[in-house]
């Protein structure tokens, strides 16, 4: 028992195995409290279809966290980007490739809006991008006029319809493996490649970076543009599973992204973080609201949880790092 | 007559409207260790800055290698063969060991993953070689937050002479530093002669760059005040030097 304690794997890789234990201790919680709806399918199918809705922008904004960035505006990026999706689709009949490309266009040119407030003006982002949380919101407003768009004309039942959200084996929903091939993929940029590298440097030490010859401004840039082509992503994979686009979409999913960032064990100081932590964040925040409720405790609970939750798992990360300096 | 390694010609560097270099004309020969000295905000670290890419001047000719040259950033300045060891030693302190060699050129794959494997096995080389690290307690998967401050160091001048430049940029190297980690790092400065490296070498304290350096280059609120070889100059009069620089604000210099 010892020897694994000590062993190289658990040294290096303490907060990973914190959060799977506490994800773990939560589901044998579910298992033991409503054994009844946790040993059934449908459960787990309802979190493989809306998990990866917030998951997807949570595994892309753990590079902006990491940066020591936040990004607040991803809720609205995910609004004027479906909204632009949807009328596109709408007014060409189901041209997939012209609103997808368009549509995720737009995300990344909300992104580097971002990019450049924060790093050519100097912005500190938690600022900067609750300006463009109110813009990009307002513009949806004023265009959309506060009506939404049904798109279950052009959509349902077509290829990319079935590309994004149809059940596989008539079971498992297609978004979550999208949501697993990109959580992979994501991990290996995070870690093994050049760009990761250089968001943990920038993250840990902006002038050492610098001086380490890492184009700081541009790993920034490069970060909220990803961060917006994701919640653009994020957004058209919520129009296939509802068909519709309505103002309000993407508001209500900051916290639970950002909570899921950091319950998975990214810290917020920059430096340090965990792709696989994040996406274990998003199964226990995601699974969180219908649990309580399946355990059957009343929905005025949830907020209250996801609040002890989330300091329990910050305070445990504070003192692991305590403990290594 | 040994042969010219870097020559700064009239180089003027302003932020705002604060002028910290004015007019700084130096060289540096091959193999030739120079001393930067003077007070703190006589412009030293900036100076060194515009050598290394870190920043650019306002005006002023920058000769490398008998080639003018515009040096825009710290990876053009180390691909011309221009290493820098800062005060703050530039490594980031959550990282492993391995990736803050590396950083900013790493060993990468055509599509820019990293090669990890021989990275480290780089890095050991490093390690082994070049910081003759032998405690068992580092690796190279060590994080730097471990690290003494002569460590830091070591790694520091490691990564520098890994990457074969002919400039080696030292700024105030003992700075922090135990005495025995001191001594360590004034050999290893002494030792860069040997490999007819050139290095410009920035320390507060004069017996340090007494000992270590060819050639002092005395700088004072962004201007050359004195120039000397070590031959010209004993360490009591360079001390004395400073002193009066310290009181009067300013030293006339005959030489």
């Amino acid at each position: 028992m010892n020897n694994i304690l000590n062993s190289y794997f658990v040294k290096t890789h303490k907060l990973e195995i914190s959060i799977t234990i506490i994800a773990i201790v939560l589901f044998l919680i579910y298992f033991i409290g409503a054994t009844h709806v946790f040993t059934r399918f449908p459960i787990y199918r309802a979190f493989m279809q809306s998990m990866p809705f917030f998951g997807i922008i949570a595994i892309s904004a753990t590079f902006v966290v990491t940066l020591g960035e936040i990004d607040l505006s991803f809720p609205s990026i995910v609004g004027i980007t479906s909204l632009t999706f949807g009328m596109l689709l709408t007014s060409t009949d189901g041209n997939f490739f012209i609103s997808f490309v368009l549509a995720t266009s737009l995300g990344m040119f909300a992104g580097l809006i971002n990019g450049l407030l924060v790093t050519k003006i100097g912005i500190p982002s938690i600022v900067a991008t609750i300006g463009t949380l109110y813009f990009w919101r307002g513009l949806v407003n004023v265009i959309s006029q506060g009506s939404g768009i049904a798109i279950v004309d052009v959509a349902d039942g077509t290829w990319h319809h079935t590309l994004f959200v149809e059940k596989l084996f008539g079971k498992i929903p297609a978004q979550f493996i999208w949501f697993i091939v990109l959580t992979a993929l994501m991990q290996w940029l995070y870690r093994y490649h050049k760009f990761g590298n250089h968001i943990h440097f920038v993250g840990d030490n902006k002038a050492s970076a610098q001086m380490m010859g890492i184009n700081v401004d541009l790993v920034k840039i490069i970060a909220f543009v990803q961060l917006g082509f994701f919640s653009a992503l994020a957004g058209i994979f919520t129009m296939y599973e509802m068909l519709y686009f309505w103002p309000t979409q993407g508001s209500g999913l900051m916290l639970t992204t950002l909570a899921a960032v950091f319950v998975g064990g990214t810290s917020v100081f920059g430096g340090k973080g965990t792709i696989f932590g994040t996406f274990i964040g998003v199964l226990i925040i995601g699974s969180l609201e219908s649990g309580i409720v399946a355990l059957g405790l009343s929905g005025f609970y949830v907020q209250f949880i996801y609040g002890i939750m989330i300091t329990a798992a910050v305070t445990i990360y504070a003192l692991i790092q305590r403990k290594k300096n | 007559m040994t042969e010219e390694l870097l020559k700064l010609e009239n180089i003027y560097k302003n932020f705002g409207n604060v002028k910290v270099l004015k007019d700084v004309n130096m060289n540096i020969k091959k193999g030739e260790i120079v001393a930067l000295i003077g007070d703190n905000g006589a412009g030293k670290s900036t100076l060194i800055k515009v050598i290394t890419g870190v920043h650019r001047p306002n005006s002023g000719k920058i000769i490398f290698k008998n080639k003018e040259v515009k040096i825009k950033s710290v990876s053009q300045s180390r691909k011309m063969g221009i290493e820098a060891v800062y005060q703050e030693r530039a490594l980031c302190d959550q990282q492993e060991l391995y990736r803050n060699i590396f950083a900013g050129r790493e060993i990468t794959n055509s599509l820019g993953f990293l090669k990890i494997k021989e990275q480290r096995k780089e890095a050991e080389k490093i390690l082994r070689d070049y910081i003759g690290f032998t405690s068992k307690a580092i690796t190279v998967d060590s994080t730097i937050m471990g690290l003494s401050g002569g460590e830091k160091q070591g790694v520091a001048f490691g990564r520098s002479l890994y990457f074969n430049s002919d400039l080696i940029v030292l700024d105030e190297p003992t700075m922090g530093l135990s005495i025995q980690e001191t001594e360590k790092v004034l050999n290893f400065v002494r030792g860069l002669k040997k490999e007819n490296k050139s290095a410009i070498f920035i320390d507060h304290n004069i017996i340090h760059v007494y000992g270590a350096a060819d050639r002092f280059v005395i700088l004072d609120r962004g201007e050359v005040v004195g120039e000397f070889n070590k031959d010209e100059i004993s360490r009591e009069a360079l001390v004395q030097k400073m002193i009066e620089l310290h009181e009067s604000g300013k030293i006339k210099v005959e030489a």
